[in-house]
C-alpha cells in the first residue's frame, strides 16, 4: 500500500511540472520561436530558423527569420536549438465518446505532440450519422481543444452489411470511412463501398482481418501462443483480407489505407500493389515495429492487441516496409482502458493500447535503428497522413494554422506508465528506454503542453 | 466453489473474487478457471500457496504428476519410456502440462492428432508428431488418449464421431503397433466409442485408467501437504 501511495505522490508532481491544457492557454497574439532546428518534412526543410506566429497562424517562417534577434511587440520562445516541427498528425485514435473525451485526448495528444486526430468510428454511439460528424466538428471548434476529424462508419451501426450516407457525411466533415476496429468481411458490401466512395473520391479504411479466420485468437498464432495456451490468429488473417481489398480495388478504382499492417506479407502485398499502380496507401503503429510477441511474457494484457503483436521477422520487415516507403504513415492507434478491463485473464481483457504520449519518442527510435532519416521519420506523423486525408496542416506553410511542436529529439526517456497524463496507463511500453522528449505543443498559436522541467 | 455459483457469474472480476477468497485467510487455494492465465493472475493477487488445477488449455500440473505417478509405478521408471498422447492437443491442458513433465524426465513424447487438432508449433516442445494411429503408436510403451468434446466433433476440428473414432479412437486393432505391454491412460472423462473403444478401456491388463484416479488422490494430498507443511503453524520447517 505504501508502495501505491508513492506512487501517486509522483504522479502529481509530474501534472504540476507539465503545464498542459487549459491551465497553460495563453491567446499570444504574437509568438516568435527563435533558436529552433525547423525541420518541414514536407518541403525538405531542415535548418537552424525561426518562427513567428501571428492570431493563431503561421505569419512566416525561415533560416533567416530573427537572426538580428527577437522582434519586438511578441512573446519570444527560445527553442534552444531543438526541432520546431509540425504538429503531429494521428490517423487513428480510438476514443469511446468523443463529445466527453476531448478533453482528455487533448491532453495527452498535446504531450505526445499531436496537434490533430482522426477518430475511429467505435464509439457510443457509432459514428454512422451526419448528425454525429456535425456533433464532432462542432466540439473541434472550441479553443485550445485539439484538431478532431472523424472517420466515419463505412457501414451502417459497423455492421458490415448495408453502406452508409459517406456523400452526406463527407460534407458534414467525415474525412475517411471505415468500420475501424472492425473489418468488412462480405466481399460484395466491400466491393460496392470501394465503387460507391470511387466516385465522391472518398478515402476508404480498412484494417484488415478476415474475421472467420481470426476466430477467437488473442494473440499471434506460434509457439508462443501455444506454450500459453491461448488461441492464435495467424498472419494470414490479415493478408488474406488485405490481398481481397486490393483485388476489389483493382475492379473498382478509387482510394484505399490499410491500417495497422502487422505482417511481413501483408508489406509485400502493398509494395506489389504500389508497384502495379494502385491508389493504396497504409499505416502501422509503434507496437508493430518497436515490439514483438515476446511482450505478451506472462499474460501481460498490455500487450493484447489487435492485430496481435507478431514475431521478429516480421517486426523487421515492417521497419524495412517504413524505410522503403511502402507504408506510408504511422500512427498511435491510442486506445484508452480502464484498468479493470485490463485487470483480466488474458482472453478476457480489452486489446488495445494506449499511443499518444508515446508515438514520437518510439518513432523516433526508428531514425537511430533504421536508415530512416529524422525529416522522413516526421513526414510520417505529419504531411503524409495530412495528404492522406486531405487535411491543410502537418506542414509549415505562411498563413497556415500555427500548430506545432518542440521536441528534443535526444532527451533521454524512461517511460513510466504512471507518468502519462493520460487517464489511461495500458501502455505495452512501460519501462521501455528511449530518446526524445515533447517540450512545448502549440495549437492555432495556444501553448497546449510545456514540460517546463526540460526548459528549465 | 463453482464459477457458475460464485459471484463471479453476478459479474465479479476474477481479481475481486481473489481479493474476497484472500481475506478469509486459507492455506491453500485450490483453482481451476476456462482462461489460460488466470491462476497466475490469481495467484498474484493473493497471500497464500496456489495450486493450479487446470487453466484453459494451458496447464494442468497435478495431471501430469499423477500421469507420471502412475507409468513410474508400473514400469519401474519414465526416463527411455515412449509416450504418444493422442487425439485434442491443441485444446489440451492435460497434453501441456505432461509433455512438460514427461520431457523433462526423461521420456520421448509424440503427439498424434489430426492437423486441426495440433496447435501451431508444437514440434518446438520437443516431441514427434503424427497424423496416423498406425505410426505414432509403433512401438511405444504408454498410449495416453486425450477427450474430445462434443462440440468439436460435428464437423468443425472432425467431420463426424464415427469418423474420428474409425481414424483416432483407440480400439485393439490400432493398439497392436504398441510395444505388448504398452500401457493405456485417460485423464478422464471419457467418451466410450469416440477417442477409446470401451471395452479396452476396462481392460484390466492394458488399462491404467482407474489407476490414475487413484494416484490422483495421492498426488493432491502429495501438493497440499508439501504446500501446508511449511507452514508456521503445523510445525514444519518454513
Amino acid at each position: 500500500m505504501a508502495k501505491g501511495a508513492k506512487k501517486t505522490r509522483t504522479v502529481k508532481k509530474k501534472a504540476a511540472a507539465a503545464t498542459t491544457a487549459t491551465a497553460a492557454s495563453r491567446a499570444a497574439p504574437r509568438t516568435a520561436y527563435v533558436n529552433a532546428r525547423l525541420i518541414d518534412p514536407a518541403s525538405g526543410l531542415d535548418a537552424p530558423g525561426g518562427l513567428l506566429s501571428e492570431d493563431g497562424l503561421i505569419a512566416d517562417f525561415g533560416s533567416g527569420l530573427f537572426a538580428d534577434g527577437a522582434p519586438e511587440n511578441a512573446e519570444t520562445i527560445d527553442c534552444r536549438g531543438r526541432v520546431l516541427a509540425p504538429g503531429l498528425v494521428d490517423m487513428r485514435v480510438r476514443l469511446r465518446d468523443p463529445g466527453h473525451e476531448h478533453r482528455e485526448a487533448t491532453v495527452s495528444a498535446a504531450a505526445g505532440g499531436i496537434t490533430t486526430i482522426i477518430v475511429l468510428p467505435n464509439t457510443d454511439p457509432v459514428i454512422d450519422s451526419v448528425a454525429l460528424v456535425e456533433f464532432i466538428g462542432r466540439r473541434a471548434g472550441e479553443a485550445g481543444l485539439i484538431n478532431i476529424y472523424p472517420m466515419a462508419a463505412l457501414t451502417q451501426g459497423l455492421e458490415g452489411k448495408e453502406i452508409t450516407e459517406m456523400g452526406l457525411m463527407s460534407e458534414a466533415g467525415a474525412v475517411a470511412f471505415g468500420d475501424g476496429i472492425s473489418s468488412i468481411d462480405d466481399s460484395l458490401v466491400m466491393r460496392r463501398a470501394l465503387s460507391y466512395a470511387s466516385s465522391f473520391g472518398l478515402l476508404i479504411v480498412q484494417r484488415p482481418e478476415d474475421n472467420s479466420l481470426a476466430s477467437d485468437g488473442v494473440m499471434n498464432e506460434g509457439e508462443i501462443a501455444t506454450r500459453l495456451g491461448l488461441a492464435g490468429i495467424p498472419n494470414a488473417a490479415e493478408t488474406i483480407c488485405l490481398e481481397r481489398d486490393i483485388r476489389l480495388l483493382e475492379l473498382t478504382g478509387g482510394r484505399y489505407h490499410a491500417s495497422l499492417l502487422s505482417t511481413a506479407d501483408s508489406v509485400d502485398v502493398v509494395r506489389r500493389a504500389k508497384a502495379r499502380g494502385l491508389n493504396v496507401t497504409c499505416d502501422t503503429a509503434p507496437p508493430y515495429f518497436a515490439l514483438n510477441e515476446i511482450a505478451v511474457g506472462d499474460y501481460r494484457t498490455f500487450a493484447r492487441l489487435s492485430p496481435p503483436l507478431r514475431c521478429e521477422e516480421d517486426r523487421r520487415a515492417v521497419v524495412e516496409g517504413i524505410e522503403d516507403g511502402t507504408i506510408d504513415a504511422i500512427v498511435s492507434d491510442h486506445a484508452p482502458h480502464h484498468q479493470d478491463s485490463k485487470r483480466q485473464p488474458f482472453a478476457q481483457a480489452e486489446s488495445g493500447a494506449v499511443g499518444l504520449e508515446t508515438l514520437l519518442a518510439v518513432a523516433l527510435d526508428l531514425t537511430r535503428e533504421s536508415s530512416l532519416p529524422l525529416s522522413g521519420m516526421l513526414g510520417k506523423v505529419t504531411c503524409v497522413p495530412a495528404d492522406i486525408l486531405g487535411l491543410d496542416t502537418g506542414r509549415l506553410r505562411k498563413g497556415a494554422a500555427a500548430d506545432l511542436v518542440i521536441f528534443d529529439a535526444d532527451a533521454p526517456w524512461k517511460i513510466d506508465a504512471d507518468q502519462l497524463l493520460s487517464k489511461s496507463k495500458n501502455t505495452p511500453f512501460d519501462g521501455k528506454l528511449t530518446q526524445g522528449r515533447v517540450v512545448r505543443s502549440v495549437i492555432s498559436g495556444h501553448t497546449v503542453f510545456h514540460a517546463s522541467d526540460l526548459d528549465a | 466453489m463453482s464459477v457458475s455459483t460464485s459471484s463471479i457469474k453476478k459479474g465479479e472480476t476474477l481479481i475481486d473474487t481473489a481479493m474476497t477468497l484472500n481475506a478469509m485467510h486459507p492455506d491453500v487455494l485450490v483453482v481451476r478457471h476456462p482462461d489460460s492465465g488466470a491462476v497466475q493472475l490469481l495467484s498474484e493477487k493473493v497471500n497464500c500457496a496456489v495450486i493450479n488445477g487446470g487453466d484453459g488449455r494451458h496447464e494442468h500440473p497435478t495431471q501430469a504428476l499423477l500421469d507420471a505417478l502412475t507409468i513410474r509405478r508400473r514400469k519401474g521408471k519414465l526416463s527411455g519410456l515412449c509416450v504418444a498422447i493422442c487425439g485434442d492437443i491443441m485444446h489440451s491442458r492435460v497434453a501441456r502440462s505432461n509433455i512438460r513433465l514427461l520431457s523433462i524426465m526423461g521420456a520421448r513424447v509424440r503427439v498424434v492428432a489430426p492437423p486441426t487438432l495440433l496447435p501451431a508449433e508444437i514440434g518446438r516442445f520437443g516431441v514427434e508428431t503424427f497424423h496416423h494411429m498406425k505410426e505414432g503408436l509403433k512401438d511405444c510403451d504408454i498410449v495416453m488418449m486425450l477427450r474430445l468434446q462434443l462440440e468439436r466433433m460435428n464437423g468443425s476440428f472432425v467431420p463426424s464421431v464415427r469418423e474420428y473414432f474409425r481414424f483416432y479412437g483407440l480400439d485393439y486393432a490400432k493398439l497392436e503397433v504398441a510395444k505388448p505391454d504398452a500401457l493405456i491412460m485417460h485423464p478422464g472423462p471419457m467418451n466410450r466409442g469416440v477417442e477409446i473403444d470401451g471395452e479396452l478401456a476396462d481392460d484390466i491388463d492394458r488399462s491404467v485408467i482407474r489407476e490414475q484416479v487413484e494416484m490422483g488422490v495421492a498426488v493432491r494430498m502429495a501438493c497440499l501437504e508439501t504446500l501446508t507443511g511449511a507452514l508456521p503453524q503445523s510445525g514444519g520447517k518454513t
